[in-house]
């Protein structure tokens, strides 16, 4: 998995790039915790996001969570593979998608 | 049967993966398929690496066969660790708020919805998970 940031004043997209699992999902959870300070708009951009297992759903659901007090998140150009994922465990109608 | 031993560690989830999409892929397996059962083999291999020797390590084998007529793969895991029944793990509410909701549970939830049968047993110190899922 590969992270790609970028930050716009409050606004920060990040890219994340490959597979979300066991192995890569702890790496994202860390880089969160520090670079959502100060965000109030937060994107997810999925294009290149092949794949998702539950460790990966738990980052973003923890995201989702701090997110709703400090500001709001969507995921962008989610992958039919990723989607279907996030439809069977409900996420979809918790998170905005465009 | 084919089978497969590593020690049960995150590490070593790739190694079981690929050792069932080679398979997979050499039978013409939509991508679609190939995934569900990579997220079957994930969610399962991560808890016995996570809980099951914890905080030693030990063993986990994976085992897999196919049946045709219809197509079907045949998947079993076991390990020598404590007995945890998997199919007990209650299912996280998919209705509740982001608020209300917990991130526990999802990964055997994932599991259910992507294989068509599912049974347990311990037997001889040993868990034994089999699933069959047809495709």
């Amino acid at each position: 998995m590969e992270i790609k940031k970028e930050q716009n004043g409050n606004a920060l997209t990040i890219k994340v790039i490959g597979r979300l699992d066991a192995g890569s999902a702890p790496e994202l959870s860390k880089e969160l915790t520090t670079a959502l300070n100060d965000v109030t708009d937060l994107t997810f951009d999925f294009a290149e996001l092949k794949y998702i297992a539950s460790a990966g759903l738990r980052v973003l659901l923890v995201a989702q969570k701090r997110m709703n007090k400090q500001g709001s998140m969507k995921l962008i150009n989610v992958s039919e593979a990723v989607m279907e994922v996030l439809d069977m465990t409900g996420f979809a109608s918790l998170m905005t998608i465009v | 049967m084919e089978k497969i031993t590593v020690e049960a560690a995150l590490d070593n989830l790739q190694t079981v993966v690929d050792f069932a999409t080679e398979k997979l892929e050499a039978r013409d397996c939509s991508m679609k398929t190939i995934m569900q059962t990579e997220l079957v083999i994930e969610e399962i291999f991560v808890n016995i690496a996570s809980y099951a020797y914890h905080p030693e390590t030990g063993p986990a084998t994976f085992c897999m066969e196919f049946e045709e007529n219809p197509n079907a793969m045949l998947m079993t895991f076991i390990d020598g660790g404590k007995p945890y029944n998997p199919l007990e793990q209650e299912a996280p509410d998919t209705t509740l708020s982001v608020d209300e909701r917990g991130v526990g549970g999802l990964g055997i939830f994932l599991v259910k919805k992507n294989v068509d049968e599912l049974a347990y047993e311990y037997t001889d110190g040993k868990n034994i998970l089999r699933m069959k899922k047809f495709f």
